[in-house]
């Protein structure tokens, strides 16, 4: 019998994310990372930011692109240290920091999202 | 990994040509390829940036307007320079890759790459469009 794995469920999330990550993030990086700071365009005012934020939908969808988007991330880390470097002894300590890490990054993002007053 | 094959004195050595830590300098292509996995780091930085913007929006105005200064400060906005140069390589090379990774078919035809990768930037564009409309429009 073939032995379960969660490799198949793990590829399935890093898709998820990295398809969710190229169609949002350039575009915030793009406004809060460069243009807002360089002054090419002025940034939205307090009050407006956080309607946006405080909508069900704003709240739900920044959860799901946080959490997909960390496990994308730690997916492909893991694989870049693996396949770029070598790294192969370390694999279980990377598996741990990796995805512990994406899991605390999505309950802290969470956490963020649920403070919205 | 499990164990090796069992020892026999006249056991064959291994032919393992050892590969070099830098392989991935060695060619262009290769160079590439690294170039995209390491935009894995940038998605995570920027998912954390994300956080601390809402986070100072929570708190109010004044916190706020500090985190926009910190995000012109030289040091954050040279990272979010590179940042933005990694998330378009990743969702360029993303998108690309999508034809192969969908295989869809109408009838007994199947979609042209091209339509694939088409629609993937079509809906690249219009995220874009509105997430930028949303965030400039008050």
């Amino acid at each position: 019998m073939a032995k379960q794995s969660i490799e198949p469920m793990l590829w399935m999330l890093f898709s998820a994310g990295g398809v969710l990550s190229a169609l949002v993030l350039p575009i915030l990086v793009f406004l809060f990372g460069v243009a807002f700071p360089l002054g090419w365009l002025s940034p939205p005012g307090h009050e407006h930011l956080l309607t946006l934020l405080r909508h069900p939908i704003a709240r739900v969808a920044g959860l799901f692109l946080c959490m997909l988007s960390l496990v994308h991330g730690a997916h492909r880390f893991r694989y870049t240290l693996y396949d770029g470097l070598q790294i192969k002894h370390l694999n279980e300590v990377i598996n741990v920091v990796g995805y512990g890490g994406a899991i605390a990054g999505s309950v802290l993002a969470a956490y963020v999202l649920w403070q919205i007053p | 990994m499990s164990g090796g094959p069992a020892y026999s004195e006249y056991h064959p050595r291994w032919f393992r040509p050892r590969v070099s830590t830098y392989w991935w300098l060695s060619r262009r292509s290769y160079l590439a390829f690294i170039l995209r996995e390491l935009s894995s780091i940038f998605v995570v930085w920027f998912v954390v940036y994300m956080l601390l913007l809402v986070r100072a929006v929570s708190q109010g105005d004044a916190s706020y307007r500090q985190f926009l200064d910190w995000s012109a400060r030289a040091p954050v906005l040279v990272l979010n320079v590179v940042t933005l140069f990694f998330l378009v390589y990743h969702s360029i090379t993303w998108f690309n890759l999508a034809p192969q990774a969908m295989v869809v078919h109408v009838g007994p035809r199947r979609v042209p790459a091209l339509v694939i990768a088409g629609s993937n930037y079509l809906a690249w564009v219009l995220t874009s469009a509105i997430l930028a409309w949303l965030l400039l429009g008050g």
